[in-house]
């Protein structure tokens, strides 16, 4: 039976892994080690860690300092913290220079559950995606988290890695390819596309079995990757349907609904609709309750599936 | 070279920074005329770094955080041969390699981009303690602003850089006392910004920032075991009368009068 793991533990052990197998990686932290799970890499290479207390704008700049001394730092905490208190850092220190810095950010989206709407990033990709040559990876479970650290190490520049905190279920094999930029057709299907990402996938596949149970036939795709976005597939499976819903556990604006708005405004005629946070702020909750409260389900997935069909 | 020569480099330098404002009508002279002597302590008697090897693998890392300044920074760079002192008056203009703030990926000889103040502070600490981690034993020097030293970010890195214990990191403070809406403590004041350097655990200098010998003292004095701090006390705008002290002239170019009157002061007859 496939393995069910905190996307943040299985972080940390790839860190360590890839740590290594290559000595120029270092990780960084700041104070969040033990929620991060960076602590994981710590343990194992003391030497090769380093806490910059609770200071994200310095410890970005820091990771681009470490980058131009031929190092490869992964940089963490929380999704928030990394790409909205530290953004301008990113942007002129890193993103500008195309320095060679990884930030896995942990804690990302309604899946933070109890803190609530001030720790609940869900506007990450959208500030992440719009800086030339930043490369955006979302997992959606253990083993893609691990090929996403492996894959972001081979990049020659900044990458961002979204890591949920939830313990969830591995729905990928050690033989899904995990190729940057290249989306998977997880299940194929002729009357909808169903695009998602990260935590949605399981949402994603099982709106297709209610489809599949109403005579409608649902594709899923998970991108894996929101930039560079695949736009040859969302193009191919847009013209195979005709119809395009995309799910995500991020606002409507600026994510992946907005990447593949982007790819198909005025090169399809297809029907699309957007599964995601509608243009507001979270609140505590626990994940599933969350989930349910803001439409991130299987069921309102299919629902606007159905809808675009009419 | 002797003091009597890097006088009158100075002044060249100077009139390399205003040609190159007056040529591209932007720029900042203010604050690039401050810190020339703290650049040219840097690139003439302290620093190991190599014009014909700019990216010299053990070189030392030379930060101007205040990347405004870079005026006073291409002119260095320019005679020192990094690149050819022609390309000094096509500063800020579309496809030079010398952009309004310093760019790593355009200009040789520039090791880290700058310009969004406290960040080049605190890419320089990172630079620091990468290369404590390394075993390199190069040193990193950064230039900051006093304005700069408003920002939050200039203490995140000064606190880093104590608690890394980074005795190769040098911040030199270019202390003008002026920044874009008039003096620091009508703005904002720093108070004693050395003594806070000092209680953030760096070991504290003060110095007449236009006295190279001076600075260079400061800069050779041995540390250990913490971060160096020399307060460079210098005058905005200096060498041109008429801009010195002068926070109006944070960010603007001189007009025709203006920059002949300039030159005239720092010894360039311009005809016509």
């Amino acid at each position: 039976m496939a393995e069910s793991k905190s996307l943040r533990v299985a972080y940390g052990e790839a860190l360590v892994e890839l740590g290594k197998k290559n000595k120029n990686v270092v990780v960084m932290d700041a104070d969040l080690a033990h929620a991060t799970m960076t602590g994981t890499f710590a343990s194992e290479y003391p030497d090769r860690f380093f806490n910059f207390g609770i200071a994200e704008a310095n410890m970005m700049c820091a990771a681009a300092g470490f980058s131009h001394s031929g190092l490869i730092p992964f940089a963490s905490t929380f999704a928030l913290f990394g790409t909205g208190r530290a953004y301008e850092q990113i942007r002129n220190s890193i993103s500008y220079v195309n320095a060679n810095v990884k930030f896995g950010l942990s804690h990302s989206g309604l899946s933070v559950g109890e803190d609530g709407g001030s720790h609940q990033s869900i506007e990450d990709i959208s500030l992440m995606r719009n800086l030339p040559g930043m490369t955006i990876f979302v997992p959606c479970d253990p083993l893609e988290t691990k090929k996403a650290v492996f894959a972001a190490a081979e990049i020659n520049g900044p990458v961002y890695i979204r890591v949920a905190r939830p313990v969830v279920d591995t729905i990928t094999t050690p033989d899904t390819p995990f190729i940057p930029g290249k989306a998977n057709v997880m299940r194929d299907g002729s009357d909808v596309c169903i695009m998602a990402t990260g935590l949605m996938i399981p949402h994603a596949l099982r709106a297709a079995e209610l489809l599949a149970a109403d005579g409608i036939s649902a594709a899923v795709v998970n991108f894996h990757t929101i930039k560079p976005i695949d736009r040859e597939c969302i193009l191919a499976m847009a013209d195979k349907c005709g119809a395009v819903v995309t799910a995500e556990e991020h606002s409507i604006i600026g994510g992946l609904g907005s990447a593949v708005a982007e790819v198909l405004a005025g090169n399809s005629a297809a029907k699309f609709a957007r599964v995601g946070i509608q243009d507001k702020f979270g609140k505590s909750g626990k994940p599933a309750e969350l989930f349910e409260a803001y439409g991130l389900t299987a069921e309102n997935i299919a629902a606007q599936c159905k809808n675009i069909k009419k | 070279m002797n003091n009597e020569n890097l006088s009158e480099k100075a002044k060249h330098l100077r009139a390399d920074i205003i040609k190159m404002l007056y040529t591209c009508q932007s720029g900042h002279p203010g604050g690039s005329l401050s810190c020339v002597e703290m650049l040219m302590a840097l690139y003439y008697k302290v620093a190991n770094v190599d014009a014909s090897n700019p990216n010299m693998e053990n070189r030392d890392r030379i930060v101007l955080s205040k990347g405004h300044a870079c005026p006073a920074l291409y002119a260095i760079l320019a005679d020192k041969g990094y690149f050819p002192r022609e390309d000094l008056w096509t500063l800020r203009q579309l496809h030079s390699h010398l952009q309004g703030h310093p760019d790593m990926t355009k200009t040789p000889g520039v090791d880290i981009n700058t310009g969004s103040l406290g960040q080049g502070i605190s890419i320089a600490m990172g630079l620091a303690l990468a290369a404590k981690y390394k075993k390199a034993d190069y040193k990193v020097y950064t230039i900051i602003g006093d304005g700069e030293s408003q920002e939050g970010l200039v203490w995140e890195a000064a606190m880093a850089a104590a608690h890394y214990k980074l005795d190769n990191f040098v911040v030199m403070l270019d202390h003008n006392g002026l920044q874009i809406d008039g003096s620091n403590d009508e703005v904002m004041s720093l108070g004693d910004v050395t003594a806070k350097f000092k209680a953030f655990g760096f070991e504290c200098f003060k110095v007449d920032g236009h006295d190279i010998d001076a600075i260079t003292e400061a800069l050779k004095a041995p540390v250990s075991g913490k971060p160096k701090f020399i307060c460079c006390e210098t005058a905005k705008g200096k060498g041109v009368s008429f801009m010195e002290n002068n926070f109006g002239w944070h960010g603007k170019a001189p007009n025709k009068d203006e920059y002949t009157a300039a030159m005239k002061e720092l010894g360039v007859t311009i005809n016509g």
